[in-house]
C-alpha cells in the first residue's frame, strides 16, 4: 500500500463578504487520487493557482477535505487522534526560507521539532547532529539564521524536518525564492534523502528542470490532475506542456523543433547525450530504455 | 538609525558572568534594584556601587561601552533631576524667578539620579551578558510557578522569542519599503508633523502587512512540526545549576543582607 | 538624456571592522534606448549597484552622471531624477498600500506634484501597459493573484514616465507564464515607448532573450560588458562565478564535441534548432 494516498479529493476555498457571509466557493482541488510508494521521488508541476499548494497543505493535515478522503501510512488525515502522527511522518518544507525558521540559531531550529515531540534531551542532541550533517549544514550549527543564504536556510528547514524522522517530506516549491545556486542546493539535497535515507520526497514546483530526475510526475492544472507518467513521458507533451503554460527542457525543446522539421528522433528527449544519440553522433545511451535518469 | 541604541545589546565574550545560569542573572538584578530602594544614605549608595563596579569588572564588558549606552536615558533622566529639585518642598536653597530649589530636593534629586543610573546599568548588564534566548529561557523558567495559576508562561516565552528572531527581518523589510517608496518620489524628510505623520502611510501598511503575512506563514509551519503548545515539551537546553551558580546565590544573599542591615543601622 | 557612472566605488560600514568594498571602481555608460540585462550571483554587488542610479545610495567615491549632471552636487534636485530613472525593486507587490489598485498607481504622480486629472490619466495608462485588466482597477491591491499585484505594482514606477526603467529581479518566484508575460511587457516598454531598459537577473535564459546588451557583474565589479553572443562565448568564465550559459549554449557545445559542425553561439531553440539542421545538411552533402 502507498505512504500516501488521495480518493477523489476536493478542495472548496470560502469566499466571503466584508460581513463575513458566505457568497461562494472556489474549487481549488477537483477530483484528486493519486498513489505514493514508499522511496518514491514524485514531482507536481503546475503554474501558480493550479492547486498544487493547496494539495500540499492536505498530505500534511493544515487543511481537511471538503470531500474525498487523504490516507498518510494508513491514517486518514480527518482523524483527529492521528493528526500529530501524520505530521511527523510527513514533514513539510515551504516556500518563504524566512517565515519557517523559529530558533534564533540554526541548531536550536533543528531542535524544535524534536522538542515538540517530547523527545529527550541528550537524544534530540543526537538528531540534530546527524540532521545538520545530513544537509551539510553542521559547520554553521551556532549561526545566526539571519546570516546564512536562502539555500542555506532552506537547507537548516530540511533538516528542521529530518530531525523528526518522518517517511516522508513534502516541500511546497522550496525552490521558488531561491537564486540558482540555492535551487541546486536544495534539489540536491532532496535528492540526497531520497536516494540514501530513502525518505519520500514530494516535490512541488514550477521548474521543470527540477521534476527529471523524478520517479513519476504530476501536473497539475485547475484542480486536477492534467498529465502524469515518468518525466519522459510527460515532456514528450510538448504541445500540451506549453498549453498547460510550463516549460519543457530546453534540449526537449531542440529535439521536438527538430523532428518538427522531419529529423527521424523520437520524443521525450531529456538530456543532451541523449539528443546526440538519437541524431546518431554516440552510441546509444542505456538511460534511453530506463523510464528515469539519475 | 537603530545601530545607535546600543543599551542591553548582547556583548559577546567570555566571563564569569557570560556563563554564569541566565536564572541567577535574572534574580540577581531583581534583587539588585529592590536593594537600591532599600539602602537610603550615601554609605548605602557608595556599597551598591562597589558591588556594581565589581559585576562590570567581572563581566569583562568594557566599561565606556555601558556609558556609551547610557546616553539613550539621558533624557529620562534630566528630567526626572529636574522634576525633583524644583518639586520638592523644603527648606530654599536658591530661587531662581518663581523657582524654589529646595536642599531636599537637591539631595532628592541626587539621590533619583543615582538610583536611576544604577538600575539601569544593573540590568542592562544582564541583557549585556545574556542572550536573548537564555534570558527567555530564564524567564520561562523563573516564573514558571505562576503557570500554576493558569498564567501561559511558556506562550509567553515563546512570544518574546519569535519577536527577537523578527525583528532584524522586519527592520530590514522597513529599509527596503522605504527606498521603494522614495523611488516612487515619497517624502519621510518633511519637517511638518502633519506631513510627516502622513507618509508614514505607505511604509507602515505594507510593513503591517507583511508582518501578519509572517505571522501566518510561521504559525503553519510550527504547526506542521508539531507544535502544541508548552505541555509535553521537552527542552533541547535545560537549564541546570552548577556549583558556581550556587557560589553567585550565596554572594547575592550577603549582599542583600549587609543592604538591610545597613538601613537597619541607620546609614 | 543618458546615465554614466563614473569610477563609483560603495564600501559599507565605512572604518569599521565589518567594512565590505560592495560596487569597485565601476564605470559603464548607459545610453538611450539599450535593453540590458545585468546578471550576476547573489551579493554581487547589483542590487547595490541599481540603487545609485536613482540617487537612492551615494557612491563612496566616484560620481553617477544624469545628462552630464553630477547627481550628488549640492543643488542638484532627485525628485524628477527619481521619475525619470524608474526602479522597480525585488517583489514590488510588497510596497503596495492604497486601498484600491488605481489610487496606488497614482503615489508616484501624485508625489511629482501633477495635478488630479493628470494623475489619473497617468496611471490608467501605466496599468493599460502592464496588462492588467480593467476589473481590477477598482479592486482593493490585496485582493488580485501575486502576478496580477506585480503588475500593478510596476504600473505605478511606470505612471512616473520614467525614461529609464529598472527592474531587480522581476520575475522572482513567478511561474513560466507570469514571468513571460512580464518580460514581454518590458520588451515593449523598450519598442514601443524608446525606454531604456535595465533588466537585472540571475536567469541567463531570460536575458538572452531579451538583451541588447549585457554586463555581468562579479565581486561588486563589471566583468563582463557586450552582446549577449559576445558574453556567452565566454561561457566557460561564467561557471566559476555561480552563473551559466543558456541551455542552447551547452547543447550545441556537446553536439560539436561529438563531430556535428554546429555554431555554438545560438542562443534560443529556434535557432539552435535551426543551426542544427543546416549541420546536419552540410554533413549529408
Amino acid at each position: 500500500m502507498g505512504i500516501i494516498q488521495t480518493l477523489n479529493l476536493i478542495h472548496d476555498y470560502i469566499t466571503r463578504d466584508e460581513e463575513g457571509n458566505e457568497v461562494g466557493t472556489v474549487r481549488a482541488l477537483d477530483d484528486v487520487s493519486l498513489d505514493v510508494e514508499p522511496g518514491q521521488f514524485i514531482a507536481v508541476l503546475g503554474h501558480n493557482g493550479s492547486g498544487k499548494s493547496t494539495l500540499a497543505k492536505h498530505l500534511n493535515a493544515l487543511l481537511y477535505p471538503s470531500g474525498g478522503t487523504v490516507i498518510v501510512d494508513g491514517m486518514n488525515t480527518q482523524d483527529d487522534d492521528k493528526l500529530w502522527n501524520i505530521r511527523q511522518e510527513a514533514g513539510m518544507i515551504f516556500q518563504n526560507p524566512d517565515n519557517q525558521i523559529i530558533g534564533q540559531v540554526v541548531e536550536e531550529d533543528v531542535g524544535f521539532g524534536p522538542e515538540n515531540m517530547g523527545v529527550p534531551t541528550k537524544e534530540i542532541w543526537e538528531r540534530v547532529e546527524e540532521s545538520l550533517k545530513t544537509v551539510g549544514m553542521w559547520e554553521y550549527r551556532k549561526k545566526s539564521p539571519n546570516h546564512l543564504s536562502g539555500g542555506q536556510k532552506q537547507r537548516v528547514s530540511i533538516a528542521g524536518v529530518i530531525a523528526m524522522h518522518p517517511k516522508c517530506i513534502i516541500m511546497d516549491e522550496p525552490t521558488a525564492m531561491l537564486d540558482p545556486s540555492g535551487r541546486r542546493e536544495v534539489i540536491r539535497a532532496a535528492r540526497a534523502l531520497n536516494d540514501v535515507e530513502k525518505i519520500t520526497i514530494i516535490l512541488i514546483t514550477h521548474h521543470m528542470e527540477e521534476a527529471i530526475y523524478a520517479d513519476h510526475v504530476f501536473v497539475m492544472d485547475e484542480g486536477k490532475i492534467a498529465l502524469q507518467g515518468t518525466p519522459r513521458e510527460v515532456f514528450s507533451e510538448v504541445e500540451k506542456m506549453q498549453a498547460l503554460h510550463l516549460d519543457v527542457p530546453a534540449v526537449t525543446m531542440v529535439a521536438h523543433e527538430l523532428r518538427k522539421a522531419g529529423v527521424d528522433i523520437p520524443a521525450g528527449i531529456l538530456t543532451k547525450e541523449e539528443l546526440g544519440a538519437a541524431l546518431e553522433l554516440v552510441p546509444s545511451v542505456a538511460s534511453m530504455q530506463s523510464g528515469k535518469i539519475s | 538609525m537603530f545601530k545607535e541604541v546600543t543599551i542591553g545589546q548582547y556583548y559577546q565574550t567570555d566571563s564569569v558572568l557570560h556563563r554564569m545560569d541566565p536564572r541567577v542573572k535574572l534574580i540577581g538584578t531583581f534583587a539588585y534594584i529592590i536593594s537600591l530602594f532599600i539602602v537610603n544614605s550615601f554609605v548605602g549608595y557608595a556599597f551598591a556601587a562597589v558591588f556594581l563596579a565589581a559585576m562590570i569588572l567581572l563581566s569583562r564588558v568594557p566599561f565606556g561601552y555601558i556609558v556609551r549606552g547610557m546616553k539613550a536615558i539621558m533624557f529620562l533622566l534630566i528630567i526626572t533631576v529636574i522634576f525633583n529639585l524644583i518639586l520638592t518642598p523644603g527648606r530654599p536653597l536658591i530661587q531662581i524667578w518663581k523657582i524654589t530649589i529646595t536642599w531636599e530636593g537637591l539631595s532628592f534629586a541626587v539621590k533619583m539620579a543615582v538610583r536611576l543610573i544604577f538600575l539601569i546599568i544593573g540590568s542592562s548588564l544582564m541583557t549585556l551578558t545574556t542572550t536573548p534566548n537564555q534570558l527567555t529561557d530564564a524567564l520561562e523558567s523563573v516564573m514558571g510557578p505562576l503557570g500554576r495559576i493558569h498564567v501561559p508562561v511558556h506562550e509567553m516565552a515563546m512570544m518574546m522569542s519569535i519577536a527577537l528572531r523578527f525583528i532584524p527581518i522586519l527592520m530590514e523589510e522597513t529599509d527596503k519599503i522605504m527606498k521603494a517608496q522614495i523611488a516612487r518620489g515619497a517624502d519621510f524628510e518633511s519637517r511638518s508633523l502633519i506631513k510627516k505623520i502622513k507618509s508614514m502611510v505607505p511604509l507602515l501598511v505594507p510593513l503591517f502587512i507583511s508582518a501578519f503575512r509572517r505571522a501566518n506563514d510561521l504559525a503553519m509551519a510550527m504547526e506542521a512540526r508539531c507544535y502544541r503548545g508548552g505541555e509535553g515539551r521537552t527542552k533541547m537546553k535545560p537549564l541546570v545549576y552548577r556549583g558556581s551558580d550556587m557560589v553567585a546565590f550565596a554572594i547575592l544573599a550577603v549582599y542583600f543582607a549587609a543592604c538591610i542591615a545597613l538601613r537597619g543601622a541607620g546609614y | 538624456m543618458a546615465l554614466f557612472v563614473d569610477d563609483i566605488t560603495y564600501v559599507y560600514e565605512k572604518g569599521t571592522a565589518m567594512s565590505v568594498n560592495a560596487l569597485n571602481h565601476i564605470t559603464v555608460e548607459i545610453p538611450d534606448g539599450q535593453f540590458i540585462g545585468l546578471v550576476g550571483h547573489t551579493g554581487s554587488g547589483k542590487s547595490t549597484f541599481v540603487q545609485m542610479l536613482n540617487g537612492l545610495l551615494a557612491p563612496t567615491t566616484g560620481r553617477i552622471l544624469w545628462n552630464g549632471q553630477d547627481i550628488h552636487e549640492d543643488g542638484f534636485d532627485k525628485k524628477p531624477l527619481r521619475a525619470a530613472v524608474g526602479l522597480v525593486f525585488q517583489y514590488p507587490e510588497h510596497q503596495l498600500f492604497e486601498a484600491d489598485v488605481l489610487s496606488d498607481v497614482k503615489f508616484g504622480p501624485r508625489n511629482l506634484g501633477l495635478s488630479e486629472e493628470e494623475c489619473e490619466k497617468r496611471a490608467e495608462e501605466a496599468l493599460l501597459a502592464t496588462g492588467l485588466p480593467k476589473e481590477f482597477w477598482k479592486a482593493s491591491p490585496f485582493d488580485l493573484s501575486g502576478g496580477q499585484q506585480r503588475r500593478a505594482a510596476i504600473a505605478g514606477v511606470l505612471a512616473m514616465h520614467p525614461e529609464v526603467l529598472i527592474l531587480d529581479e522581476p520575475t522572482a518566484g513567478l511561474d513560466p507564464k507570469g514571468r513571460d508575460e512580464i518580460l514581454d511587457m518590458v520588451r515593449d516598454m523598450k519598442n514601443h515607448r524608446k525606454m531604456t531598459i535595465l533588466l537585472v537577473s540571475h536567469s541567463m535564459d531570460d536575458v538572452a532573450n531579451y538583451a541588447d546588451r549585457i554586463l555581468v557583474m562579479n565581486a561588486g565589479a563589471i566583468m563582463m560588458d557586450g552582446t549577449p553572443r559576445e558574453v556567452f562565448e565566454r561561457y566557460r568564465e561564467l561557471e566559476p562565478i555561480g552563473l551559466s550559459a543558456p541551455q542552447t549554449v551547452y547543447i550545441l557545445e556537446y553536439l560539436k564535441e561529438h563531430g556535428l559542425p554546429v555554431a555554438t553561439d545560438r542562443l534560443t531553440v529556434d535557432e539552435a534548432a535551426a543551426e542544427i539542421l543546416r549541420a546536419r545538411k552540410q554533413r549529408n552533402v
